[in-house]
């Protein structure tokens, strides 16, 4: 459909723990199911190990920014050659409803029962600032587009990073805009704005965020540095 | 063709067992008394066409070791307490996922930052226990520099064989001193990554059994393959949580694929323990001075017998059976507090008295400290 012709048998989706996690369960491709927060380290390795892998990566907000938020910048910086998708429902869906880093100021959860008093993060801005060389952000409203991002980035070579606002109605909804996801879809038509045609100065909030290609740069992929590395150390004879 | 004879450093012998057991992937984070083994395989690795990775910390290592095994290339991360302790999860999900993977822990004081740079026997528990959950492990624990080398390459035999991580439990005197060897590459038996022998269409109905570990294929291979830190159907590869019959099966399974090969696995050194009446149970670097002390203690006419376990996990049970069947006293000093000698005195089960000598300041225990205590023991002995 999209003309990736990606090969299915060098295809490997390194998944975190969350309700994200388990689409490892439902796709026909190789697929590691990691620990929290840990996805990114273990597909880095296996990108290294064998470049000729074509790596997915899929996390959780909260395992992608909170237990694995360092893991995170130090994907980004090295531009290992992955694509990282972000399911963020703003929200610990799978433990049932505890805040998360990109939970917002003043949002409730099962452990902000009087409202977040903590700032979230803006995933793609971190990931932009940590050294990501493709950055996207779509919503499930608009899945066809969200499907072209992460399309954009599968073909981008370097370090691609994908944020997919996705909608936890049962939590999240429920506790903060409304509980039927329909609806909670539907918002997310009113919330985004184009990356064009967004004020790159104005605020990020919840009701109001940018979607589209954020950040698209070039620059050498981690892979291409370590077979450099080995000529030099070969150069030098080894033995 | 004889190799020459050179000082060589435990940790650099380490790194050179990795590189010779076909390891070519290391992933790690700086820490005393280990770093060595990094900083050598940083230039070693790509000289051999590996790769070397700094990683942001050690679950970031331990998980960057994982990946690079599912993807088929044999793979080893070195550390020492401190990185131990943040890896144990991980290396839980390396026996629960059954990826082949190597752990060198170079131990040094603790709890905590502890005693940076002063050896230590305290990760002997943590190196069996450490993670949650049912599962087995192998421990291997090298007392010279020759056996940082050679034991290197049998954890990677033993891990890639047994589907499993294999921990080698060096200390900071053993990484940090230096012998004179000749470490052979030439008659090293090796186990190869093999792909399984059966259509990939079968493989998730192919079952391992314990006498038949299936090799595990690699990502990219014409085999998908579904690792999980979750419990899985052991006969359908399948999820799923919710059955305790899957549930024991696995449990029961990553138990017994070790202890079954028992007999295979377990590896002591037995010196004069055939008419001992004092036994010495001692592993890794204080196995020198045990050693030390057994051999004064004969001159002066002191039946003594060292068993030194070389596999300390699983634990060489039946040899320690021998001993107490016929020795009197069991003396085990070790750079902790009673730490494997509760193990040896349950072992022994009453059949002799277990005396143990522990250290925790830091500082190697001397020969004399044990003849001091074979003396007493002896005393006691000739007193009754
Ligand atoms: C080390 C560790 N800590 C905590 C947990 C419990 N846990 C499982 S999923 C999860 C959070 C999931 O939230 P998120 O990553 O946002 O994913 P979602 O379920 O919302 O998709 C937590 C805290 C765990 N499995 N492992
Ligand atoms: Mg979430």
């Amino acid at each position: 459909m999209l003309g990736l012709e990606l090969d299915p048998d060098k295809v490997a989706v390194f998944a975190g723990i969350g309700c994200s996690g388990r689409i490892s369960n439902y796709l026909n491709y190789s697929t590691v199911h990691c620990a929290h927060g840990r996805a990114l380290p273990f597909a880095t390795g296996a990108k290294v190990a064998d470049p000729e892998l074509k790596i997915i990566v899929v996390m959780g907000d909260g395992d992608c920014a909170a237990i694995g938020g360092n893991h995170l910048i130090h994907a980004a910086r090295r531009n290992v050659d992955l694509t990282a998708v972000v399911f963020n429902n703003s929200i610990y869906g799978m433990t049932g409803g505890q805040k998360s880093p990109s939970t917002h100021v003043g949002d409730r959860s099962t452990t902000s029962p009087f409202g977040n008093s903590e700032p979230a993060f803006d995933l793609c801005e971190l990931a932009r600032a940590a050294g990501a060389t493709y950055v996207a952000r779509g919503t499930s409203w608009a899945y066809r587009q969200l499907v072209q991002l992460i399309a954009g980035g599968l073909v981008h070579e370097g370090f691609s990073f994908i944020e997919a606002m996705a909608i936890c109605n049962t939590y999240y909804g429920r506790f903060n805009l409304t509980a039927d996801s329909a609806e909670f879809l539907r918002l997310q038509k009113e919330h985004a704005v184009a990356v064009d045609k967004f004020d790159v100065d104005g605020p990020r909030l919840r009701d109001l965020y940018p979607v589209g290609v954020i950040h698209h740069v070039e620059r050498p992929a981690y892979s291409d540095v370590f077979s450099d590395m080995r000529q030099k150390a070969g150069g030098r004879g080894g033995g | 063709m004889p190799q020459p004879r050179k000082l060589v450093q435990g940790n650099e012998a380490v790194a050179e067992g990795a590189i010779a057991a076909g390891a070519r992937f290391f992933a790690g984070y700086p820490i005393t008394p280990s770093t060595e083994i990094a900083e050598i395989l940083s230039r070693r690795m790509p000289e051999v066409g590996g790769s070397f990775l700094q990683m942001e910390d050690e679950i970031a290592s331990m998980g960057a070791v994982i990946g690079a095994s599912l993807a088929g290339v044999k793979a080893l991360t070195a550390t020492s307490g401190p990185g131990f302790s943040l890896m144990q999860e991980l290396i839980g999900y390396a026996a629960m996922a059954q990826v082949p993977c190597v752990i060198v822990d170079v131990m040094r004081g603790g709890p905590s930052t502890g005693l940076p740079t002063d050896p230590s026997q305290g990760d002997v528990m943590q190196s069996r226990w450490g993670t949650h959950g049912e599962h087995s492990m192998i421990v291997l624990v090298p007392s010279t520099v020759l056996e940082c080398f050679t034991l290197t390459v049998d954890a990677f035999n033993l891990s890639e064989q047994y589907r499993t991580p294999v921990i080698v439990l060096s200390d900071a005197m053993v990484g940090h001193m230096r012998e004179a060897v000749a470490l052979r590459v030439e008659d090293l038996r090796l186990a190869r990554r093999g792909e399984p022998d059966c259509d990939p269409d079968e493989y998730d109905t192919v079952v391992s059994t314990l006498d038949h570990i299936l090799p595990r294929p690699d990502l990219g291979s014409r085999f998908r393959v579904h690792a999980t830190g979750l419990v899985y159907n052991r006969r359908s590869g399948a999820v799923d949580t919710s059955d305790p019959e899957v549930a024991a099966d696995l449990g029961l399974y990553l138990r017994e694929k070790i202890y079954h090969h028992r007999d295979a696995i377990v590896r002591v050194e037995e010196v004069g323990t055939e008419d001992a009446e004092i036994g010495l149970f001692a592993y890794g670097s204080v196995a020198r001075s045990a050693r030390a002390a057994m051999k004064a203690a004969r001159k002066k006419g002191v039946r003594v017998g060292l068993l030194r376990p070389i596999t300390l996990w699983p634990f060489p049970t039946g040899a320690v059976d021998r001993m107490a069947e016929h020795v009197e006293t069991i003396i085990v000093p070790e750079m902790n507090i009673r730490q494997m000698a509760w193990e040896v005195q349950a072992a022994v089960a009453g059949r002799a008295k277990v005396v143990d000598l522990g250290r925790v300041d830091g500082r190697l225990i001397t020969p004399a400290q044990i003849e001091e205590l074979i003396d007493r023991e002896v005393d006691h002995l000739r007193a009754r």
